[in-house]
């Protein structure tokens, strides 16, 4: 269990981000789920719930998140129900239960960088963008590569498109995390296939993203690059499966994943 | 420190510590009904409704509660007691440590949901773990309760 000395409210930003610099064991909270499991010490505690920072809202052709809404909140969010395929809402489907995502906070989950994470691996398969208050806004793709450094995400900026997407899991049990999570999406020509909890952090298989966006796809072509993608990404082994197994799985699942896709309105 | 927090519909003043959470808290207050039990965020046992909400008392600091509403299964004793007796009647409880938590959970889906499948009635109780009965006396309980046999 953490242990905390002092817990703070900040009514802005600036506020916020200077307590946070002020020590090294300074520590924004989100949900508190994950951070209760560990034994940190933290000096000042932030909470960031006085920040209105809990919403979704669409405006200027980009979906907005709040880096305090919670994972709830997008399972059930009418219009990312609708944007997608309802890819969001999906992968986060099955994370514990209902009282658990309505506390965990997408901030936090993203911000964590977390490996086993399912809404990382489905936002990197979107235009999505983070908003960082010190760093600002950059590609969510260029702020999971970049070191970390003391900074609070403010919010996420998805780019609304006709994008088509699938995400795809395989979980030992229902509300266990995933074995691995794929997500794969489409606009246009451009195919992205994104894999996550192998159980390092999501990552994009270029190569097979790149195979897949030459044109009309055959089924051997399809395969092809679903092997491809289990070749040039690395697996690791935990509790949950072996390397080895994931990459099978993998290569399965992203199959599964541009199929689904191919078959999306 | 303290906090003015709405414990069922009575606003109170408690001192708590600063890394307290809020089954700590809820239980040094005399409310027995929230369990502890995994304290990993995944059994469900310690559930309240936070502005009307089901979350898990034991990932809650209790300092973030300061001016919102808690309801533990003490301030809904009618309908708790409704469901308690499907639950009875259909066999769906042996030892009973988990009631309370899956009782506010449920409370809570029936507000929430309107006419939830069988699908949606498994999907929402999901993160309430009960050792004893196997589920199905569960399952036969909520719907008759629910009215969607």
């Amino acid at each position: 269990m953490f242990t905390l000395l002092d817990l703070v409210q900040p009514d802005n930003l600036a506020e916020a981000y200077q307590i946070l610099s002020d020590k090294r064991n300074n520590t924004i909270l989100g949900g508190c789920t994950f951070l209760k499991m560990g034994s940190k010490r933290i000096g000042t505690a932030i909470d960031l719930s006085n920040l209105k920072l809990s919403y979704i809202k669409e405006q200027a052709g980009f979906i907005e998140i709040g880096a305090m809404t919670s994972l709830r909140e997008i399972e059930t969010h009418k219009r990312l129900m609708e944007c997608f395929n309802g890819v969001l809402p999906k992968s986060v489907h099955n994370i514990i239960g209902v009282q658990f995502r309505n506390s965990v906070t997408v901030g936090a989950s993203v911000y964590s960088k977390y490996g086993f994470s399912d809404l990382i691996t489905t936002m990197l398969a979107l235009n999505t963008e983070v908003e960082l208050y010190k760093s600002g806004r950059m590609p969510l793709i260029d702020f999971l590569n970049k070191p970390k450094e003391k900074d609070i995400l403010v919010r996420l900026w998805i780019k609304v498109d006709n994008r088509k997407a699938a995400y795809l899991n395989l979980r030992n049990s229902a509300s266990d995390f995933s074995v691995l999570n794929v997500a794969v999406s489409k606009l246009e020509d451009q195919w992205t296939v994104v894999v996550g909890a192998r159980p390092r952090r999501a990552a994009i298989a270029t190569s097979a993203s790149a195979a897949l966006s030459k044109g009309e796809l055959s089924i051997e072509e399809i395969e092809d690059a679903a092997k491809r993608a289990a070749e040039e990404l690395s697996f690791g082994t935990n509790m949950r499966g072996t390397a080895n197994y994931r990459r099978a799985l993998c290569q399965v699942l992203v199959k599964r994943g541009i199929m689904e896709v191919l078959q999306c309105k | 420190m303290q906090i003015n927090v709405t414990i069922n519909d009575k606003l109170v003043t408690w001192d708590v510590k600063k890394d307290e959470f809020l089954v700590d808290t809820l239980r040094s207050h005399g409310l027995l009904s929230v369990k502890k039990a995994c304290d990993t965020s995944c059994c469900g046992l310690c559930t309240v409704w936070l502005e009307d909400k089901p979350v898990l008392s034991c990932s809650i600091l209790s300092l973030r509660i300061h001016g919102k509403k808690i309801t533990t299964i003490e301030g809904v004793p009618k309908e708790a007691e409704e469901f308690a007796r499907v639950l009875t009647a259909e066999g769906a409880e042996q030892c009973g440590f988990c009631s309370p938590g899956f009782i506010m959970n449920v409370l809570a889906m029936k507000n929430e949901l309107l006419n939830p499948s069988e699908e949606e009635i498994i999907h929402y109780l999901t993160g309430n773990l009960c050792r004893c009965t196997g589920y199905m006396g569960q399952l036969r309980a909520v719907k008759t309760y629910l009215g969607v046999l």
